[in-house]
């Protein structure tokens, strides 16, 4: 060891490593670990080793879990769900608080245990992680006690699924489990076979604070165990991972009503404006994609940097990036500890290879030995280069710039994903603008990587769906009021039949598809008998063309804001009224009236529908803030084909979106009987775009068509089957619209109005003056 | 001290600051991550304590002040810890950075300093509001240099600052660095008067355009005297007017660094963001009176492993 008189002519910061003994102690005390069902450890079966990934030492072994071990555990969780759903919010709340509390008290051992699994710098899983553990189960603690009171109505789902990741392994645990247990369910809760262990030492809180034995379960396993719990019997499966093993489950889940929500791979943005204070955006990038090694599903991976300032900006990160310090995950001075696993880091090193190969430049980003790279950018790269398209998931981002904010929202867009975006500009007028045209759930302007138990988290696009975090992630847990059970009809097989158009009171009525606005003639030339005459019999062409009249119409109508909808709505309301006559002699008094009431009930919502400001951090911001998804692609419902389509289509226009709608197969005139009505009631043209024909078919096409962001579907399970897994190449959430009576009158309201928007989280941090000197706090 | 470090100036070049974002948000989050991304332990936390006693301007600012004062204060400056925990620490001859006192208190301290070599800073310009005329001022500094003051700290008027009058601030504080002479300026920029970090950053380039040897927060009787946050602007201001011109500026803190701890972040700041030479007392000092104790007192828990009574250290 060097003398204090020669350290100081040096002025380096020597070791500083945490103590690990006490966790060393618990893993070979406790190992080889069992999984936690029904409230015990059971005995280790057939295990596998998990390493510390920057020493390459084993760690413990931890057993494999088996599909029967999956059973047992989700049928514990069964047995547990319904007496915890039977305690009071304030008991279920008391729980919750007392791990919080748990954790707090461990927070020491649990970083350690974190940082050796996972390989991540002890500052960040003492600073970052642990501490929104706590936070998150604080936060849900409070959604328990106000379950009944904030979410009237609303019932549990009964026992989840729950699949996370390697890169926050308690943290993502917590993200689960917290609001699950909140809403009053039971989880089986599988971690990822790289870092199993902080769960297996939640399992023993769970166990210390006498949680009621099979309200968690924690099964280990690597995929195959993942499969076998998507496969059990569970209400619910929320992933969080890869776009690829995501979009599998959601295949897999296709038609079984199980729930789903997935938070997947990202490639997110990090826009730089000529404006921004640039050592901010500079350690916006040491947050973003060198926090964590760059394992971060929701990392600005994309840099963006205006032309003007693009010279100083790269000055400056080179700069920043000699400081970093890579080393030993345990030293408290460490900004970059190890790549999770070997394969990890090789796959790295692959895409760095792919892009460099592709004509990109990398600086920095160099292998170390061990699980180790440095952190580095790509750049001289272009939107094309695998290296900008693909997710790295390392400390390596990609550095290219733009001219002016339409193009760097361009950039931003142009990408599968839509997770998040990080926006740095000291205006408030272009960074609030740039952040509402990002497609993203997340927008953290002049931060990075921010997170809070009460901002909800979650993708747009490929990034998955579902929320996590405060009230919109609550939802992700519970289930509405349900409608009275109703019957659905399945459609009788439309024969084609040639020629079109038929003779009504003596005059020829030619029936056509509603497409941008305009009467169009199907595609394929060809009508079928339906009540009242012949209809189009529409092809995947026509839902071609629909999708495209909508998607000119989505922009206009999308930004023209509630107040404007609601003024269309309306005068659509209006003018169905005065049409009521015939509406009811084409259909019913009660599907005419229920028409006309969707049109003013949605009229009302229309600038109604608010987002929230929600408290996280002092001194941010956070708006959550409802988006329409954009193109709507809707099957309606067989039956009632007047009110089912008018119930479905004017929530999701009053939001703002566009709509493909496709009639009742058995009977559409009515829906052809509104096109007049849209068309004088200023409705813009391709807001509204409807198509008869073969519903199953059609529904095929709309939800596989990648422009669609989102499907609403009413039919039976065979179609809804065939709808979900065509949904899946886009990963669209699909809404099963729930049979009912569609006259009645709860076949409006504000829970039609959730499936009509996504979530987008808005951060701004603020300050005048340096904190401390008092003021006003949002 | 022919060899001296100066920075001769540029003339007034309003475009290296005119454009300037500050993010206060953003400022706080690294200020508040800095301390916690470096650790210190054992025998290199020794060391960069002893290093931040090089680096301290042990100051006796108060109305109070009286010869004999100034004396106890230089003698704690020539030994600022104990003998036994310096034989012990193996480090000889380790003095306080400079003094830092009144220019009426200049001449004693210069006597009870005699040949140390441990510099006289003196405060100067109508210390610490700085609203009398400039003449005044001016004809203070050279009081204090003609006392023997081989460091001048200046005080700039705010309402240069506040009213945006740049041209004023730079032409007042190019008189005060010509009045120094051959003693080195240090502008005290009185950052919690500035309100906000983009004052800060402006007025410390116009400093160091106009010649200030070292930028300083605080005269350390603002309602808000040094805070990392402000320091962090200041010393990225100096950066980047390094990179303009290669002239190398330093930087003091001044009021609210009391604890070891605070002598270890702001060091650790420093070497981030400018690196290792900005850890000497060329390029670096602290404007402390009480900071010294804890700092011994730290020393003697690592020498002792016991926890030190400040009854047992000598005051300054």
């Amino acid at each position: 060891m060097p003398s204090v008189s020669e350290i100081m002519d040096n002025l380096d910061y020597g070791p500083s490593v945490e103590d690990s003994g006490a966790v060393r102690d618990w893993l070979k005390q406790r190992g080889p670990f069992g999984h936690f069902i029904g409230g015990t450890f059971a005995k280790p079966g057939e295990t596998f080793t998990v390493r510390d990934p920057a020493t390459g030492d084993l760690l413990a072994e931890v057993s494999q879990g088996t599909a029967a071990d999956v059973a047992a555990a989700v049928k514990a969780a069964r047995k547990a769900q319904r007496g915890w759903a039977g305690l009071s919010g304030s008991e279920r709340a008391r729980y919750l608080y007392a791990i919080a509390r748990h954790v707090q008290k461990r927070e020491r051992f649990l970083s350690v245990l974190e940082t050796l699994d996972n390989g991540k710098p002890i500052r960040e899983s003492r600073d970052i992680d642990v501490p929104l553990v706590a936070r998150h189960f604080y936060h849900h603690a409070g959604w328990a006690e106000l379950r009944d009171a904030e979410f009237p109505g609303h019932q549990p789902l009964g026992v989840c699924g729950q699949i996370i990741p390697w890169n926050f392994p308690l943290l993502m645990l917590a993200w689960k489990i917290a609001p699950a247990l909140a809403a009053g369910n039971s989880v089986v809760l599988k971690p990822a076979e790289y870092t199993p262990l902080t769960a297996l030492a939640f399992a023993e809180i769970c166990r210390d604070v006498g949680l009621p034995a099979g309200v968690v379960n924690i099964v280990s396993g690597d995929g195959a165990t993942g499969a076998a719990l998507v496969a059990a019997d569970v209400d619910k499966i929320a992933f969080t991972g890869s776009t690829e093993v995501g979009r599998g489950i959601a295949r897999t889940l296709a038609g079984t009503k199980v729930k789903l929500t997935l938070e997947l791979g990202g490639k997110s943005p990090f826009v730089v404006m000529e404006d921004a204070d640039l050592d901010a955006a500079v350690e916006g990038v040491v947050d973003s994609i060198w926090f964590n090694q760059g394992q971060v599903c929701c990392a600005g991976s994309r840099i963006l940097v205006a032309e003007a300032v693009a010279p100083r900006f790269g000055a400056l990160l080179t700069a920043r990036m000699a400081r970093m310090r890579m080393g030993q995950p345990l030293d408290k001075s460490t900004d970059v500890g190890a790549i999770v696993d070997p394969i990890q880091k090789a796959r790295i090193i692959d895409i760095c290879a792919q892009a460099t190969d592709a004509g990109a430049e990398l600086v920095g980003g160099q292998p170390g030995e061990g699980c180790f790279i440095a952190p580095g950018y790509l750049r001289n790269i272009g939107p094309a280069n695998p290296g900008m398209v693909q997710e790295i998931f390392g400390p390596i981002a990609t550095l290219s710039t733009f001219r002016a904010a339409d193009e760097a929202v361009e950039l931003a867009n142009n990408t599968r994903y839509g997770l998040a975006a990080s926006v740095w500009s000291e205006s408030a007028a272009v960074a609030t603008d740039i952040a509402a045209r990002i497609k993203a759930g997340v927008v953290w302007i002049n931060c990075a990587n921010l997170f809070d138990a009460g901002a909800p988290f979650g993708g747009y696009r490929e990034s998955g769906f579902g929320r996590e975090g405060g009230f919109v992630g609550m939802l992700d847990y519970l289930a509405p009021p349900a409608p009275k059970p109703a019957k659905i009809t399945t459609p009788t097989a439309p024969v084609p039949a040639p020629g079109a158009g038929n003779a009504q009171d003596g005059i020829d009525r030619t029936a056509k598809l509603y497409i941008g606005g305009a009467q169009k003639r199907p595609d394929g030339g060809q009508s079928y008998a339906v009540p009242g005459g012949l209809a189009p019999f529409g092809n995947r062409k026509d839902i071609r063309n629909a999708v495209e009249a909508a998607g000119k119409a989505a922009p206009k109508w999308g930004a023209m804001g509630g107040h404007a909808r609601a003024q269309v709505l309306y005068f659509l309301a209006e003018n169905l009224s005065q049409r009521r006559d015939a509406l009811v002699a084409r259909t019913s008094r009660a599907e005419a009236d229920a028409a006309i009431a969707r049109a003013f009930h949605y009229a009302a919502w229309a600038d109604k529908f608010d987002g929230r400001n929600v408290q996280t951090k002092t001194g941010h911001l956070v708006n959550v803030v409802p988006e329409p998804y954009g193109i709507v692609g809707i099957t309606c419902p067989n039956e009632a084909p007047l009110a089912g389509l008018m119930s479905l289509v004017m929530p999701a226009i009053a939001m703002g979106n566009v709509v493909v709608a496709i009639a009742s197969q058995d009977d559409p005139m009515p829906a052809l009987d509104l096109y007049q009505i849209l068309d004088t009631s200023d409705v813009p043209g391709g807001v509204v775009n409807i198509v008869t024909g073969p519903r199953d078919e059609l529904a095929k096409t709309l939800a596989a068509h990648d422009d669609v962001v989102a499907m609403w579907h009413a039919g039976d399970a065979e179609s809804l089957q065939t709808v979900e897994t065509a949904a899946g190449g886009n990963l669209k959430p699909v809404w099963p619209v729930t049979p009912r009576d569609w006259t009645a009158a709860d076949a409006q309201g504000r829970m039609m109005l959730d499936h009509a928007v996504q979530w987008k989280t808005i951060w701004l941090p603020y300050g005048a003056l340096p904190a401390g000197a008092g003021g006003a706090a949002y | 001290m022919a060899s001296l470090r100066r920075n001769p100036g540029t003339a007034l070049t309003p475009e290296w600051f005119a454009d300037i974002r500050i993010n206060a948000p953003a400022v706080e989050r690294r200020a508040a991550t800095l301390p916690a991304r470096r650790s210190l332990k054992k025998e290199w936390q020794a060391a960069w304590l002893l290093n931040a006693i090089r680096c301290i301007d042990l100051t006796t600012l108060a109305g109070d002040d009286t010869e004999a004062r100034v004396v106890r204060l230089c003698a704690k400056a020539r030994h600022p810890i104990a003998p036994e925990i310096a034989e012990a620490l193996g480090v000889e001859g380790l003095t306080t950075g400079a003094v830092c006192v009144y220019p009426t208190m200049v001449a004693a301290a210069k006597r009870a300093l005699g040949n140390s070599g441990i510099p006289v800073a003196s405060v100067a310009t109508g210390f610490p509001a700085g609203l009398m005329p400039l003449d005044l001022r001016l004809a203070e500094i050279r009081y204090a240099v003609d006392q023997g003051a081989d460091e001048i700290d200046i005080v700039i008027t705010r309402a240069h600052v506040l009213m945006g009058e740049w041209a004023a601030l730079y032409d007042e504080i190019s008189a005060m660095r010509e009045a120094c002479g051959a003693a080195r300026l240090k502008a005290i920029l009185a950052t919690g008067d500035l309100k906000s970090l983009t004052n800060v950053a402006k007025a410390s380039h116009v400093a160091m355009q106009a010649g200030a040897d070292w930028i300083k927060t605080s005269t350390g009787k603002e309602g808000v005297n040094a805070t990392l946050p402000v320091s962090l602007v200041m010393v990225r201001a100096i950066r980047d007017y390094v990179a303009q011109t290669g002239q190398r500026v330093g930087f003091k803190p001044a009021g609210g660094l009391r604890t070891a701890k605070d002598a270890l972040n702001w060091q650790v700041m420093m070497n981030e963001e400018l690196g290792q030479d900005w850890l000497s007392p060329d390029l670096f000092r602290i404007g402390a009176s009480s900071l010294l104790g804890d700092i011994e007192r730290q020393l003697s828990h690592h020498v002792t492993g016991r926890y030190a009574a400040a009854h047992r250290q000598a005051i300054a």
